[in-house]
């Protein structure tokens, strides 16, 4: 007997705080799994966002900052700068990238800095209980829109991929998801061509947009959440690689 | 018994997303709560074929998967006989 699957070094050995089901513990696993297979690790810098995954920092075996609420582009791009040998990237939700920070993630890509960031997309607020995203889709029930999202006052979903992939500065824009194993690996795929990248001195911003659950907020079982994002989400957010000119 | 998996009951969140994914229903949720108040995952190990999908969508990492051979074994050993049909092991 051979062990073929067990916990990467860069992902540390203690219980997270997610809830059952989470999609943070996957993308923490797939990041973690992509830099120790590139062999980054003494070398690479991550930011830890304001949102669920706030507490990154203790499930990431690697250098990690935590900077204030969308502000990680910002501080993403003054790391880079003064230590251009450094992998660094930032690790955001929809309420850090979408919402607060969106000026942020698109001026950095518009001034094409050589960072990495991974947008985890679960169409709601999480940590503060459960209300209306920029991303969260039209009709969905959240605490904020208890009749669901309607477009006549509420706005439509923000495609943050779409937006940064027209900007020259933007070299690399993946759309993926966890929703079945075959995706979970096309996830980890992405990560590691973002990562290989930034490791090449591409001159630009790469971005991993990751569709991720959220059981507890969209009050579904896991197994249906999963669902959810291939039947309802992808149709919103179609999956795929929206831009790479390496 | 080509695999074989091995659940860390006590870290295990009970989402069930493994039963889910699992190709021959080898996996089922106890009966018994850990000391997190949680049903864990459990693993019957009948006819696990080691294809690693429930430790690949597992959200807490807490499946570890060993096999007989290796999946890259086997090709190489397709690849030596030339599609000649043999016995693997797997």
């Amino acid at each position: 007997m051979k062990t073929v699957f067990k916990r990467t070094p860069s992902l540390k050995d203690t219980q997270t705080h997610y809830c059952p089901g989470c999609g943070h513990g996957l993308a923490h696993r797939l990041l973690a799994e992509a830099i120790d297979e590139l062999g980054i690790h003494d070398r690479t810098i991550g930011i830890a966002p304001v949102g669920c995954a706030v507490l990154a920092y203790d499930y990431l075996d690697v250098d990690m900052i935590e900077v204030a609420h969308g502000r990680a582009p910002a501080v993403a791009t003054g790391m880079k700068r003064t230590n251009p040998d450094k992998i660094i990237f930032s690790y955001q939700g929809d309420g850090d990238l979408a919402a607060i920070g969106t000026a942020e993630i698109i001026h950095a890509a518009h001034r094409a800095e050589q960072i990495t960031v991974i947008f985890i997309n679960n169409a709601v607020f999480g940590m503060t209980g459960g209300q209306m995203a920029p991303t969260t889709l039209l009709g969905q029930v959240t605490t904020t829109t208890p009749q669901g999202r309607q477009s006549n006052g509420q706005g439509f979903p923000l495609q943050i991929s779409e937006l940064l992939a027209i900007l020259p500065g933007a070299i690399y824009v993946e759309r993926c998801s966890v929703y079945n194993p075959a995706q979970i690996s096309n996830t980890k795929k992405a990560i590691k061509h973002a990562f290989e990248l930034q490791m090449n001195g591409a001159k630009g911003l790469s971005l991993v947009e990751v569709l991720s659950p959220c059981p507890t907020y969209w009050h579904m079982s896991p197994a249906r959440s999963m669902e959810w994002i291939e039947k309802e989400m992808t149709k919103v957010f179609p999956l795929g690689k929206l831009k790479d000119i390496a | 018994m080509a695999g074989k998996i091995k659940i860390n009951t006590e870290r295990c969140k009970g989402c069930g997303l493994c039963i889910t994914v699992c190709p021959k229903n080898g996996i089922v949720l106890s009966k018994h709560p850990n000391k997190h108040g949680y049903f864990p995952a459990q693993a019957n190990n009948h006819d696990c074929n080691g294809c690693a999908a429930c430790a690949t969508i597992c959200p807490d990492v807490v499946i570890e998967v060993s096999r007989e051979v290796n999946i890259v074994e086997v090709k190489e050993i397709k690849k030596q006989n030339c599609g000649i049909k043999t016995k693997i092991n797997y």
